[in-house]
């Protein structure tokens, strides 16, 4: 890994930990901009972590630019060589695959896809040499995911899978992008999986969607009371198909206030995640099951 | 007291200065795209300089009053009428109860300011009135206005003259020849020298589809990449990266074609390689380009920028002493 500084403008610092993505990267980038939020340098006003990468905001009337990259490098210098670990939490998001509402809005822009003779996850399973939907299916929901960025729309979600690298589902984007995906839809693109929280423009393919708000600027769901969005850097999350009748039941349990999210504290360290990838991730879903 | 809202206009929203702070979560500054057109409507009519106002993209809106107000509209010229009869941009003049304040034809520039003595108050969202329209929230309801809406209106915070105006030299006019500063950076190493300076060198027009997310332009050379392989999850396509956070004012280029500039509403994030960002003291020239507009992007460096800006800034200063 090899930072990269840039200067976009005059009121943002651009730091790329690394081109490629790694949870590695993503973790280093996360401690920089905690770091950074915990030394309370003056003149930042914003702290962006995204993916392997991270972005400050700042006002060049309260500091000069090239003060505070070197403020940032001696952040930096200062971790470099410290344990990766992160308290988050685990949770849980009920998803059906497959649904009616992602399958009307794919027929509507055959002409934007790699193979209109296929369904998106008939697709994505065929280019990750799967044998079927069941099998993509089984592949996403079987390893937990980590949120490694919040962005793009409000709320919105990169999660990146919790797996060795050539364990990864990758696939492509659509060829142009669409301009309508239904409301929490979850999608993937490239290597990351994606939830849209509101209906509009999108380019990922589609695999099904949840019953559960991500983002209520109404803040009137029970989970988003104090705040109005789900997501935060570093959540681990947990894929659980669900058929039609649960997710008219959750759907129905969200809209009367009596839905319960599926949450539970954890702490993950890199060093153990990577020492036995399976047994750690057993025992993230084992610690949402409990709950 | 309300004012009703006859027509809407094109696109007319509730904008102050902006909600800072949520972009790491995906909610966008947002407020005026033009914001030096902002603070001048609102210090015109005795109004704090970041409250809300009312911004009409290319055409104006019809409203009707129920008391006694000062109006001042500015940024682009769009030519303001009370009952039909004509009234200057950039000065306050009155309305009274029952009049109507509607619109010429657009002159120049792309959105106008209309303030109002008390400001627009809809509820404070995450500390702003802004309108966010991707993202359903702020403003009224989330949405641009429509006939038939009911605007609530401040009240007054102090006397202002109705006859005060902003002086020609603290106006922002549209140059000739349009050229917006670039402090090259970000991820133009990827790309070619000789297509970096040729970026440069081209003139681009506005497209068709500019708006508050961002500015797209065509009609220049398309961009030659340097050859790599792809980094792990950056996508398959050269002007792809691993997804980052985007700068306000930074320059996607998608599939090396049509540049972007990220705007007050950007997205935050994504996918496509970004070659430099548009300057801040910029930033509200791009709010009134009109589609077709012919334009220059031109490299500067970090001392100019911060000279452009300290040149805003004393602009801002003198409207401030002048109004405030």
């Amino acid at each position: 890994m090899m930072t990269r500084y840039s200067f976009g403008g005059d009121e943002h610092l651009v730091v790329e930990v690394d081109e490629a993505m790694s949870l590695r990267a993503f973790l280093a980038a996360l401690s920089i901009c905690n770091a950074i939020r915990d030394s309370q340098i003056q003149g930042v006003t914003e702290i962006c972590p995204s993916n392997a990468s991270f972005q400050l905001r700042f006002d060049p009337d309260l500091i000069a630019a090239e003060d505070l990259l070197a403020e940032v490098k001696k952040i930096e210098a200062s971790l470099s060589n410290r344990e990766q670990a992160l308290g988050t939490r685990v949770l849980e998001i009920p998803v059906f695959y497959d649904d009616p509402w992602t399958r009307e809005v794919m027929a509507r822009f055959s002409d934007r896809r790699q193979d209109p003779e296929m369904t998106d996850l008939e697709y994505v399973a065929h280019i990750n040499g799967l044998s079927g939907p069941v099998d993509y299916v089984a592949r996403h929901s079987g390893s937990p995911w980590m949120v490694t960025m919040v962005g793009f729309g409000a709320g919105s979600p990169f999660m990146f899978q919790m797996v060795e690298q050539d364990q990864q589902l990758q696939v492509p984007k659509y060829v142009r992008p669409r301009t309508d995906t239904p409301k929490q839809c979850v999608s993937q693109g490239g290597c990351f999986t994606g939830i849209y929280p509101v209906r509009g423009a999108g380019g990922y393919q589609m695999l099904g969607v949840t019953p559960l708000p991500i983002y209520d600027p109404t803040q009137t769901t029970s989970y988003l009371q104090e705040f109005m969005i789900l997501f935060r850097p570093g959540d681990i999350v947990r894929m659980r198909p669900i058929g039609r009748n649960e997710y008219d039941d959750l759907a129905e349990q969200v809209k009367t206030g009596d839905f319960q999210l599926r949450q539970t504290p954890a702490s993950f360290s890199l060093d153990d995640f990577e020492r036995d990838i399976k047994a750690f991730n057993q025992q993230m879903l084992e610690a949402i099951d409990g709950h | 007291m309300d004012i009703e809202v006859i027509k809407p206009g094109l696109l007319t929203t509730i904008q102050d200065l902006g909600r800072p702070g949520y972009y790491h979560l995906g909610i966008p500054i947002s407020g005026a795209m033009d914001r030096h057109a902002l603070r001048a409507a609102n210090l015109l009519v005795g109004n704090d300089e970041g409250d809300a106002a009312l911004e009409a993209v290319f055409t104006g809106p019809e409203l009707t009053f129920t008391d006694h107000r000062i109006i001042a509209v500015t940024g682009a010229d769009l030519p303001p009428k009370v009952d039909g009869e004509s009234r200057p941009t950039w000065a306050a003049f009155e309305v009274e109860p029952g009049q109507t304040l509607s619109f010429g034809f657009l002159k120049r520039g792309a959105r106008a300011y209309i303030a109002i003595s008390g400001g627009f108050e809809v509820p404070l969202l995450l500390g702003s009135r802004s309108t966010y329209v991707h993202g359903q929230f702020g403003g009224l309801d989330g949405r641009p206005l429509k006939s038939g809406d009911r605007l609530p209106a401040g009240a007054r915070k102090r006397q202002s003259g109705s006859r005060l105006r902003v002086a020609d030299e603290m106006r922002r006019t549209m140059p000739a020849d349009v050229v917006l500063r670039v402090l090259p950076g970000l991820y133009n190493h990827r790309l070619t020298p000789v297509a970096e300076q040729r970026f440069y060198d081209d003139t681009w027009a506005v497209a068709p589809d500019a708006d508050r997310v961002g500015y797209r332009f065509r009609g220049g050379s398309p961009l030659e990449f340097k050859a790599r392989e792809q980094p792990f999850g950056a996508g398959a396509d050269p002007s792809n990266i691993v997804d980052a956070c985007y700068p306000y004012g930074s320059i996607q280029v998608p599939a090396g074609t049509e540049p972007i500039v990220l705007h007050r509403d950007a997205v935050s994030g994504g996918g496509y390689f970004t070659l430099g960002t548009v300057i801040a003291a910029d930033m509200d020239l791009i709010g009134q380009l009109q589609p077709h507009q012919k334009i220059r992007f031109a490299p500067v460096d970090m001392p100019t920028a911060l000279a452009a800006r300290r040149h805003e800034a004393d602009r801002l200063d003198r409207l401030r002493r002048g109004y405030g």
